[in-house]
């Protein structure tokens, strides 16, 4: 029984640090390769979780719809609305050098969530959206299900590390480290900056919608308290920083390595605190996760697995 | 041919350029030569569109492009390279000229992901064309290396290998010889020669070694403070009083410089 515990506590665990990792993925291709200081992701998960679970659940007078659609339908319409959503923002924002890109988007992320929030009919507010399904309901119950849902997550972090790959492997992707590196001297080289910067918003924000859409189906219920800044904007830099910027499989290993880290610091907290101090206890952690940040910053600064050029795939004259 | 058309530009209070009008004739190797501080490197900006005119216009083959932007301008066969380098530091040198060079297949975001086999022929085209770019330029050996731990002399020539990857009509080359050794520079003199016998390309070229200049130079324009000094043949503004006075003081321009 102990180890059946142990195995769905890392089900849970392989589900959670899943959708981080496309999170990762997601901050890598607007950081990493495109120099996009996103400081408001937890606005666009945001505005993919609701997108999806508004499309999947059956209709309901406390929120918008729902609509009865199937998840991978839900999925898509976080993406585009997330997408459509970082349009609008880089669109105002992304000429902004990076400090200020930083804090236009906590901004605009912050503008959306309050929005999501308060728009009650829409969201039915802080009381949030129940009865969201999986995918494949229906088909297994109990902690199979758990198992399927975590086979579905993965296969769209191997779809995201594809297309992430994809991206940097490419002339598009060299332009884009190009313009990160160097924005003036890529202009002079014909470069259309702000198409690409353009395109990297949209393209991250998108993705990062359907990490939204996957967590509101992972809970099976949605509320504000699910797109808390410091649990999605916060961690995700963290672990984009310490897996390696730059580096798609850097991201998908900052993801598992740093939410291994932060389960296991609730472990912590929980057993060697004294009782007083465990309601506490999560602001404990935030500060070792800050420490191990700065640790990071200090010791290796380009990550576990650092960035490195894609191969050249022309040999020879 | 570019032309200037009484082009000022100011920062603030400041007359970095004023009321300049010259010519850059096709075909040929324009020299521009000042005192540091006479407005070379603004003008150079304003041609290629990185600062704004305050008044007057660029024109490029007779075409207006004073409000276009400088990628757009590229676009139209206008190349440049900057004084302080602006390499693309976390790229390798072989990236950093195939980045410089066209590549609209393959920097289609929709090409990159679904149809790969689109932009192969021109990726091994711009591939190629890196390699000669690197061994023309004797940069074999550090080819793989991030050009941000280049030397500065390496830098000045990756400045120039990006501008010749862009495969340019016109190119301005801001103090490309500062910093790199003298067997290099005479070569990359033969190769300015070559492009522009061979291939009718235009330079247009900052430089303070006179001796360079007159080597190259079969028209020459003097900047100071912001105006046109004089211009003519190098051995002309050579012998010009007020290009020597510009440049050691004296006279006119004393304790203005």
């Amino acid at each position: 029984m102990e180890w059946t515990g142990l195995f769905f506590y890392l089900v849970s665990f392989l589900i959670a640090s899943g959708i981080y990792a496309i999170l990762c993925l997601a901050l890598n291709i607007q950081w990493g390769m495109g120099g996009l200081f996103n400081a408001g992701i937890a606005g666009f998960f945001a505005v993919g979780a609701y997108a999806s679970a508004i499309m999947t659940t059956a209709p309901s007078d406390k929120h918008l719809g729902g609509f009865g659609m199937p998840v991978p339908v839900g999925l898509v319409a976080a993406a585009v609305l997330a997408g459509l959503a970082g349009w609008a923002v880089a669109k105002i924002c992304v000429r902004l050098k990076s400090d200020y890109l930083a804090m236009a988007s906590i901004g605009i992320a912050e503008i959306l969530r309050l929005v999501i929030v308060n728009a009650e009919r829409v969201t039915n507010g802080s009381l949030g959206i129940a009865g969201i399904p999986r995918p494949f309901d229906g088909w297994v119950q109990g902690r199979a299900a758990d198992l399927l849902f975590l086979g579905f997550v993965w296969v769209i972090v191997a779809a995201a590390y594809v297309v992430s790959q994809r991206l940097h492997d490419s002339p598009w992707g060299r332009t884009l480290r190009a313009i990160r590196d160097n924005e003036a001297a890529a202009r002079a080289a014909g470069k259309d900056v702000e198409r690409f910067r353009l395109q990297t918003f949209v393209i991250g924000c998108a993705i990062m919608g359907v990490a939204g859409g996957l967590t509101a189906h992972e809970f099976k219920f949605l509320s504000p308290a699910a797109t808390e800044p410091l649990m999605v904007t916060f961690l995700v830099w963290v672990m984009l920083m310490a897996g390696g910027s730059g580096n798609n499989k850097g991201a998908i290993a900052g993801g598992l390595g740093i939410w291994a880290i932060w389960s296991m610091t609730e472990i912590l907290t929980n057993q060697l605190l004294p009782p007083e101090w465990i309601t506490r206890s999560s602001y404990i952690r935030i500060l070792l996760i800050g420490l191990l940040l700065q640790f990071v910053l200090q010791k290796f600064r380009s990550g576990l697995i650092p960035e490195a050029s894609p191969p050249i795939r022309f040999k020879g004259d | 041919m570019i032309s200037l058309d009484h082009v000022s530009v100011s920062f603030g209070g400041l007359k970095a350029v004023n009321n300049v009008s010259f010519d850059i004739p096709s075909g040929r190797i324009t020299g521009l030569i000042g005192p540091n501080g006479a407005g070379k490197t603004t003008l150079f900006n304003a041609i290629a569109g990185h600062v704004p005119v305050t008044s007057g216009r660029v024109l490029l083959e007779g075409a207006d492009i004073t409000k276009l932007k400088p990628h757009e301008r590229a676009a139209l066969g206008l190349a440049r390279t900057f004084q302080i380098p602006h390499e693309f530091s976390r790229l390798s040198v072989l990236e950093n000229f195939m980045a410089a060079a066209a590549a609209p297949l393959g920097e289609n975001v929709l090409n990159v992901v679904f149809r790969r086999s689109r932009f192969l022929a021109e990726e091994e085209a711009v591939t190629r064309a890196a390699r000669q770019t690197v061994r023309f330029l004797e940069l074999d050996r550090v080819s793989d290396e991030k050009a941000g731990n280049l030397s500065g002399g390496q830098k000045k020539l990756l400045e120039l290998g990006r501008a010749l990857m862009r495969a340019p009509k016109i190119v301005l080359l801001d103090e490309i010889c500062a910093g790199i050794n003298r067997t290099l520079l005479a070569k990359i003199a033969d190769k300015i020669k070559e492009l522009n016998t061979g291939r009718q390309l235009t330079f247009c070229l900052i430089e303070h070694d006179l001796d360079y200049v007159s080597k190259l130079c079969d028209n020459v324009v003097v900047m100071a403070q912001g105006e046109v000094l004089t211009r003519g043949s190098a051995a002309e503004v050579r012998r010009d009083e007020r290009v020597i006075e510009a440049y050691f003081g004296g006279g006119k321009y004393e304790g203005r410089a």
